[in-house]
């Protein structure tokens, strides 16, 4: 296949950016995604220009460290498939694919295609955890958890933290991801004693971080390469209203 | 010039003597502790945050130690640990199915192939309860029966159902619990986060680890850290291989960089090579895909009975199938463990009966347990699975069995340590898939994952306070002329590579060191394949060092330039997995040495001659090493012949 990949090329934060044009010829469509853009890469080294700096690691589709905006689409067009497990069968010989970072004031560019994704560590950071510092677990069988929930909670627990939701979301809001974990921890006896101040914090950072509100636009859920569903942002709502109607001390007992 | 020299040898005094199952017990009693207010004016620096860095870091906080955690990842949760699919072993005996913690110990032993330390691994089969038990407690959503309580299932090498799981991803879903907890303590502002950087050097004082110099990789500055111990959980080095199962990021350096300032690399020439990969498609391929073992629980492992019969799977009948595994090994079948697996595969393509364009893969096939369970059942299990082998290789493996053929997926050796973890470097401790670890020859399935965070939960936290508590370490910090001279080093070694400027990447070399690896120290070595090997990676390390092109400065973000330091290790660290498996004249586990097999083609191991660890000293660049060899004693498992007929 022979391709015209129009990427997007920004030297540093402070540079304006543009998009560059890049003929590639030769493409196989057993190849993945990003061993199309390895190929262009050994290309420009070799006649001295800057490869496309882009963020990937595991490439099996877990780790969330790739992501790019490919013709508009995060992850490109495959549904519930990461930018590295997209396979270049998937366009057609002659197309021109567009290639851009993650738009979102809180994912500032770093360079090229690769952004700073540090405020979801923060959300994590303020809250996302159950309080259980190692050595104090009772034993594992002492409180059993109704499959149901067990899988519910599992589904949410599968995002990978590559910030597509962020990315696909008109309001650059990341409020799926900060879902995501509350319904996971909130789905399981374990994330119970800390369920309310969990979410308080969670959302607070997550506004602090400049992301937008949720305006329940849905074009997460699709975006989302683990199909996490829309229905976690409601959960997340109505435990972020129980908890503001108990107040920020938490009353016991209620 | 010799390859090699014999120095010296070495043995483990830490691990208490007595029965085997009170070791720990009194090593935890005789460990001396560190007073809560004296762990505050500590700093313990920690290299990765995969499961057993992520979760080192996250108890040595807790217990009040203030912690720099480094990773060359955007974030901690990204590390490899998260792609582990299968699951992680514990002796819960939760099935009643004869398990106990000695019996997970006797298993590993015996899977490792009776090259590993007995104190060790009966420690890991030990502390593997609680590692359930503390997961539970953090909220990681493991499978679970109807009654709300915990599934478990088989794995390769086993015969009790001793496998938690969270679906394929319970690498993942482990990781994150870390993870989680790690986040927890840096919110607190007990450990001070290090992402986008990589270590690139060790720094030592007075012969003891009191630092490293790291690259922060979005701005190109070298700086030095300063703490009073240092831990590495900076992985295996699968990815010498280039095509391997590792993340592309994955790398050699943290612990190479030790070894060259004295650590003892042990056993590298033992080397994972998993049976259910996904095989390669073509030239331009840059990594490969597992399988989870998990899938020979249902699936059917075979290949024609005849050479290059080619016709579509489906339309050859049964008895024209050779269910090899069932047919040779019929007590374990598609279950035997990963390292036969592998072998047998290999064997059956060598033969011509391979499957597929390349002719270098077999089927796994679920047709039966489709018809048996249904297929709502099996996707169940393995739905997410089905969907990534149908994106990677445009089959549906519902109507078409998979092809799958070994690939390089972890590494048993890595830097030597004693029961404690320590190193031979005083204050430098090791832990997860970088030390020379608890898996022998060979490691079990769905045991990476327990001794990651036996480690790093549960082991580490106790012997490291042993040290600390033998201070205190006189202060030092990066003007202390050890770590000025580290880090031109490091600063010296970036020009150098940037300063070539020559003709050919750094991938071009990475995949011809890999080819040259794959071909002469995978799945079968000889001697003289070896001796080949060595003199071709010496040759190509040269024309590195000579015609490598990396662009760009670095003063920024340039991710060529990372990649070429990464691998100017690797081709040192090949030269002596080359050396290791040439001076270890016998098969075991995942080494197998054309030369020293049964009649019937199974390992051949030579238990008078080299029932030891080969810890490996580096001189300097161009001498031979030296050989410290540590002799292992089995006094409850005994060494025989394994297997698994």
């Amino acid at each position: 296949m022979n391709l015209t990949l129009r990427i997007w090329r920004q030297k540093g934060p402070e540079d304006k950016g543009r998009m560059v044009t890049y003929p590639v010829d030769d493409v196989s469509p057993d190849m993945s995604f990003l061993e199309m853009l390895d190929v262009l890469n050994e290309r420009l080294i070799l006649s001295g220009e800057d490869p496309v700096a882009f963020d990937h690691d595991c490439r099996e589709g877990i780790c969330g460290m790739c992501g790019l905006m490919i013709n508009g689409d995060a992850h490109g067009p495959q549904r519930g498939t990461t930018a590295c497990q997209l396979h270049m069968r998937q366009f057609k010989d002659g197309e021109t694919i567009d290639i851009e970072p993650w738009r979102a004031s809180a994912f500032p560019v770093i360079k090229d295609l690769v952004v700073n994704r540090g405020a979801f560590d923060k959300i994590i950071a303020a809250g996302g955890y159950v309080t259980a510092p190692t050595g104090s677990a009772p034993e594992a069988h002492s409180t059993p958890v109704a499959k149901a929930n067990a899988d519910a909670a599992f589904e949410s627990a599968a995002c990978i933290g590559c910030g597509a939701c962020v990315a696909a979301c008109p309001n650059g809001s990341g409020m799926l991801f900060t879902a995501a974990k509350l319904t996971q921890l909130s789905l399981l006896p374990q994330g119970q004693p800390e369920r309310y101040t969990r979410v308080i914090g969670m959302v607070d950072a997550h506004d602090e971080a400049g992301f937008g509100g949720c305006t329940n636009a849905g074009e997460c859920t699709p975006a989302c390469p683990k199909g996490i569903p829309l229905n976690t942002i409601g959960r997340l709502n109505r435990d972020y209203l129980a908890a503001t109607a108990k107040g920020a001390n938490n009353t016991p007992g209620s | 010039m010799e390859l090699f020299t014999e120095g010296d040898p070495i043995a483990d005094t830490k691990a208490p003597a007595g029965p085997v199952e009170k070791r720990w017990e009194t090593r935890r009693f005789e460990a001396k502790l560190v007073n809560p207010a004296n762990r505050r004016k500590m700093t313990v620096i920690v290299v990765g945050t995969g499961l057993a860095g992520g979760s080192a870091a996250a108890t040595l906080a807790e217990q009040g130690y203030h912690v720099k955690s480094y990773c060359y990842q955007d974030s901690p949760r990204r590390a490899h640990s998260i792609a582990a699919q299968g699951g992680i072993n514990a002796a819960k005996n939760y099935r009643n199915d004869g398990d106990s913690v000695h019996r997970l110990f006797y298993d590993t032993v015996k899977g490792g192939d009776f090259r590993s330390r007995e104190s060790n691994v009966h420690r890991l089969a030990e502390v593997s309860v609680n590692i359930i038990d503390q997961c539970v407690a953090q909220g990681v959503p493991f499978a679970r029966e109807y009654g709300g309580l915990l599934d478990t299932r088989s794995f390769g090498g086993a015969q009790v159902q001793r496998t938690f799981y969270a679906r394929g991803q319970t690498g993942q879903q482990l990781l994150l619990g870390a993870y989680q907890a790690l986040e927890r303590q840096i919110g607190l502002g007990n450990v001070e986060m290090n992402a986008r950087h990589e270590m690139l050097e060790l720094v030592l004082v007075d012969g003891k680890a009191r630092g490293i110099v790291v690259r922060d990789l979005v701005t190109g500055e070298i700086s030095t850290e300063m703490a009073d111990a240092v831990v590495l959980a900076s992985g295996g080095y699968g990815n010498v291989f280039y095509l391997s199962t590792n993340a592309k990021g994955c790398n050699v350096t943290a612990t190479w960089r030790a070894h060259r300032k004295g650590a003892y690399f042990a056993n590298p020439c033992y080397t994972q090579i998993h049976p259910t990969c996904i095989p390669v498609s073509g030239d331009h391929q840059s990594k490969l895909t597992l399988m989870s073992e998990s899938l020979r629980n249902d699936g059917r492992v075979w290949v024609p009975k005849t050479k290059g019969d080619d016709r579509n799977p489906r339309e050859i009948p049964e008895n024209e199938r050779d269910y090899y595994l069932e047919r040779i090994y019929p007590s374990f079948g598609n279950l035997v463990p990963r390292d036969i697996a592998s072998r047998a595969a290999k064997n059956v393509c060598d033969e011509g009966r391979g499957v597929g364009p390349t002719k270098l893969g077999v089927y796994l096939d679920f047709a039966d347990a489709i018809n048996r369970l249904g297929r709502k059942a099996i996707e169940a299990k393995y739905g997410n699975l089905f969907e990534m082998y149908e994106r990677i290789t445009g089959e549906d493996p519902y109507e078409v069995p998979m092809r799958i053929y070994p690939a390089v997926h972890y590494t048993m050796g890595g830097l030597w340590v004693d029961y404690d973890l320590q190193s031979n470097i005083p204050g430098l401790f090791v832990i997860g898939e970088a030390n020379f670890s608890d898996h022998g020859a060979n490691r079990l399935g769905a045991s990476a994952l327990m001794q990651g965070l036996a480690d790093g939960y549960f082991v580490l936290p106790t012997t490291l306070a042993n040290y600390l508590a033998s201070g205190p370490l006189e202060k030092v910090d990066a003007s202390h002329p050890a770590a000025v001279a580290a880090r031109t080093d490091v600063e010296d070694r970036v020009q150098r590579l940037l300063a070539v400027d020559g003709d050919r990447t750094v991938d071009s070399f990475h995949r011809e060191l890999g080819q040259i690896m794959w071909e002469h120290c995978g799945m079968e070595r000889s001697e003289a394949g070896l001796r080949k090997a060595i003199d071709e990676i010496r040759g190509l390390r040269e024309q590195f060092w000579q015609r490598v092109k990396v662009s760009g400065t670095g003063e920024e973000l340039n991710q060529s330039l990372e990649k070429a330091g990464r691998v100017a290790d690797f081709f040192e660290l090949a030269e002596l997995m080359c050396i290791d498996a040439l001076h270890r004249e016998e098969s075991c586990g995942g080494h197998f040495r054309a030369e020293h097999q049964t009649p019937d083609g199974e390992a051949q191991r030579d238990d008078d001659r080299f029932a030891y660890v080969a810890a490996w000293e580096f001189t300097a660049d161009g001498e031979p090493s030296v050989l410290h060899k540590e002799d292992l004693k089995f006094e409850y498992v005994h060494p025989t012949q394994r297997s698994y007929k």
